[in-house]
């Protein structure tokens, strides 16, 4: 575009900047507070502090899934096992607890099952070149069959008090809740200012370019698969420690519903965009909307119907945003 | 053949273009563009990137919807809202990036969308002697229609595509950079199938940035600038430096300004080097402030050795001495921490990151050297982006702009400034100014005579021969393999190097 060189100087304000890089997080963050808002004003029990922590604490598991997930999806690959994995690791943690192995045994198991098995998906992906989309469905299945066969459908029960760490606080605010407002923040740094970061977005953007300039991409993408893992583990313990009893079936659609996650809260499903901080802040989204719709008299079911109808249009809108931001070479 | 049996009445302009506009949203691709194509010429199409060519064509080709302005098909006013209605007006269109499919054969490839039928099925028979025929008439008689298209070469494919316009009988045939990813010698056939339909009588607008090429078959050429028409001009009253100040809107005083820079010792000392039957026992030196020119066709295996020296296949046997040296290079990242840089041959798909900002693409080959302690240094980053941002004059709001959104000219020289930050020896450029207009190009090729006055040991791939002549210092020709011959800037005449590409090797 010589002779054209007339380009506004734009983007030097710290604030502009700021907007730019983190409007889509600020835009879910405003859904968010006009949610508490509109259905407070119609039913004040809704924005009391008790019901806000219970569906925060809640659904917190689902915040620190996606942060995981955000990695896998920021390097342009995909999760569909992690639902399954979260279920055979609470199955793990739990039989453990029960077992009378020490709680940290108990506690740390997960994570590290968690990683040592989605190393494996890891290496299929990066190593024998089969798309995640094909290796994490069948290692769905691997985990689900798995899961129904070793346990037979019996649920754990008779877990110890001290095993439940989802029932725990921290000056007076419930654990979960720590530790997703933790990790969120701690990852989502780690992903901006760290080279290990970094290279996420560049792999994601173009992997061939990255391979030039040396970063080792298979390697890469074991590891984030292996973070991805642990984060699933991590997500395990605020989830299969809320109740008394561990189930011993995977819940239903939850790799759905930490892929959503991440994709509302501008993890662009093309790869190469969006943060922790983003998909963090669409999993507390959800969790409102869930528990609004309840206060507002409106059928639990819709739920489903209404987050479909709200990815489509996430989606929608980056592509609109690529198009419109990347024309050809 | 049944291509323009029908000649339209003689005179009038068999396509007419009046005053087309055309918007994306706020952007104006197109203000008012202006052509008169007549039937049995080559009017060529010219202007910088961002021009508007493409979009012209896309509407022509029935892709895009015009925003405003008519198209005259014969002198009547013709409305192209699909690409199949414009096939009907008989206007075909051959891409710049083909749109084939690789999984099937070469006769279905040309009937695509369009099977002819017998009986409700579709006819092999017809369709196969039919695309024969087709393809007889281009110069491929040899060619097996039950190929997989995906077997073919890039030259093959093009005329497989042409195949497909002509099946269409199209009077009007466009073709968007039909030469951009072809070798000098494959060029050459693809013009003079050119000028076989010219004189059946097609009408022929040709898009390219080609100056040699376009001289060598238009009759007329039309120049657009900032979605602009500017001026038509007859091929024989008009030369290449009224075209480019018509294009640029200011004269460009010098395509190639090579600059007298003095050679140093030797940098880069390559001795029999072999991968694959691709590289074969390859052998050079390249010296401190020299351009080392490697000329050779698409599939001479040029790229293969930019990609052995790089690490990106390793080399299977022969050595390779850096600063005397003796270096191993088994990846991209062993030739980068040993100081050779490349930049690739297809810069958006192997280069760029383009949803991400120009520092952030600057800084991605050197992040471990400004992240002390494990975190990015957000100063030293943005720093080192702004100077290289600024030392290769980078036409952009700033440094936080997205790379994504740059002309091809200015993608090039952040890909370029990324590479400098690792403070190579050795830079291996793979056709630098591929795709990238005029202007643009005579900006990248002095900043690579700049480079090289600063010590670099440039190594310079090209498909244009004008290019590498005019650049380098000493020109390389490989053909199938093999270094066939290295001519000093004196002796690099494009007879000598057209020679040394086709010739066939004495021994064995």
């Amino acid at each position: 575009m010589i002779g054209s060189t007339t380009l506004p100087p734009s983007g030097t304000g710290a604030v502009r900047r700021f907007l730019r890089e983190y409007g889509h997080e600020i835009l879910v963050a405003l859904a968010i507070l006009a949610l508490l808002v509109g259905v407070g004003l119609y039913n004040p029990r809704f924005v009391s502090a008790r019901n806000l922590t219970t569906i925060f604490s809640g659904n917190a598991y689902i915040a620190v899934a996606a942060i995981g997930m955000t990695m896998v999806i920021v390097i342009r690959e995909i999760d569909l096992s992690v639902g399954a994995l979260i279920g055979v690791l609470a199955t793990i943690s739990g039989t453990l607890a029960v077992s009378g192995a020490p709680i940290w045994v108990a506690w740390t198991v997960p994570i590290i099952a968690g990683a040592a098995i989605n190393a494996i998906s890891g290496i299929l992906v990066a190593y024998a070149r089969i798309p995640s989309i094909v290796v994490t469905l069948g290692m769905m299945a691997i985990l689900q069959g798995g899961l129904i066969t070793a346990t037979g459908g019996t649920w754990i029960s008779n877990l110890p008090p001290e095993y439940l760490l989802a029932k725990m606080t921290v000056l007076g605010l419930p654990m979960p809740l720590v530790w997703a407002i933790a990790l969120t923040i701690a990852a989502g740094l780690w992903m901006r200012l760290s080279p290990f970061g970094r290279s996420l977005y560049l792999i994601g953007g173009n992997a061939e370019a990255a391979r030039a300039v040396g970063i080792e991409v298979p390697r890469r993408i074991v590891a984030v698969f292996m973070i991805h893992g642990a984060f699933a583990g991590l997500a395990t313990l605020l989830f299969a420690t809320q109740l008394q009893v561990i189930q011993s079936t995977t819940p239903p659609n939850l790799e759905l519903i930490v892929i959503t996650s991440a994709v509302i809260g501008g993890v662009s499903i093309l790869g190469g965009t969006g943060t922790v901080f983003g998909s963090s802040l669409a999993a507390v989204l959800f969790a409102t909307i869930g528990s609004a719709l309840i206060f507002v008299n409106v059928s639990a079911y819709w739920l489903r119907a209404f987050i479909g109808t709200l990815i489509l249009l996430t989606v929608m809108a980056d592509m609109l945003r690529r198009k419109r931001t990347m024309k050809g070479a | 053949m049944t291509i323009a049996q029908t000649p339209p009445p003689a005179g009038g302009p068999a396509l007419s273009v009046r005053d087309i506009s055309k918007s994306f949203g706020p952007v104006k691709a197109l203000k008012t563009a202006n052509l008169d194509l007549r039937a049995g010429e080559v009017h060529a199409l010219m202007g910088e990137n961002g021009a508007g060519k493409s979009t012209l064509v896309k509407i022509l080709a029935g892709m895009h919807a015009p925003s405003g302005g008519a198209i005259l098909v014969d002198g009547v006013q013709t409305a192209l809202p699909s690409p199949r209605r414009a096939a009907e007006a008989g206007i075909a269109v051959v891409h710049q990036e083909l749109l084939l499919f690789g999984e099937l054969t070469v006769a279905e490839n040309v009937f695509a969308g369009h099977y002819p039928r017998k009986g409700g099925m579709v006819d092999w028979a017809f369709m196969r002697r039919r695309a024969q025929e087709l393809l007889a008439d281009l110069d491929c008689h040899d060619l097996d229609v039950d190929r997989k298209l995906g077997s073919l070469s890039v030259a093959m494919r093009q005329r497989v595509e042409i195949a497909r316009a002509l099946n269409h009988n199209a009077r009007v045939l466009i073709l968007d950079e039909p030469t951009a990813a072809l070798g000098e010698r494959d060029a050459d056939r693809l013009l003079e199938i050119v000028l076989r339909l010219r004189a059946r009588g097609v009408a022929i607008l040709y898009v390219s940035h080609r100056m040699n090429e376009i001289f060598r078959i238009s009759d007329r050429m039309s120049v657009l600038r900032d979605g602009t028409y500017i001026a038509t001009r007859n091929a024989r009253e008009t030369t290449e430096a009224e075209l480019i100040s018509l294009m640029v809107g200011r004269p460009v005083d010098q395509m190639f300004p090579k600059t007298e820079v003095p050679i140093g010792g030797p940098v880069l000392e390559v001795r029999g080097l072999s991968c694959g039957p691709m590289v074969k026992d390859a052998s050079f030196t390249l010296h401190k402030g020299e351009i080392l020119g490697i000329a050779g066709l698409v599939g001479s295996g040029r790229t293969e050795l930019a990609h052995v020296l790089f690490g990106v296949t390793p080399a299977a046997s022969g050595t390779i001495h850096l600063n005397g040296r003796e270096i191993r290079i088994a990846s991209p990242r062993a030739a980068r921490d040993a100081g050779i840089a490349y930049v690739p041959e297809d810069r958006g798909a192997q280069g760029l990151v383009k949803p991400l900002p120009i520092r952030e693409n600057i800084s991605m080959a050197v992040l471990d050297r400004i992240s002390p302690g494990g975190m990015i240094n957000r100063a030293k980053e943005a720093a080192l982006a702004k100077r290289g941002f600024d030392m290769l004059g980078v036409r952009a709001s700033g440094p936080e702009q997205i790379a994504g959104q740059l002309s091809g000219g200015n993608q090039q020289k952040v890909v370029i400034a990324k590479w400098l930050q690792t403070n190579p020896s050795v830079l291996i450029l793979d056709e630098p100014t591929r795709g990238i207009d005029v202007g643009a190009k005579a900006e990248i090729h002095r900043l690579i005579c700049e480079l090289a006055g600063q010590g670099l040991a440039i190594l310079m791939i090209s498909s244009e021969l004008p290019e590498v002549l005019a650049m380098s210092d000493r020109v390389m020709v490989i053909a199938e393999g093999r270094i066939r011959a290295t001519l000093s800037r004196d002796e690099a005449t494009p007879e000598a190097v057209g020679h040394a590409m086709t010739a066939r090797r004495s021994a064995s």
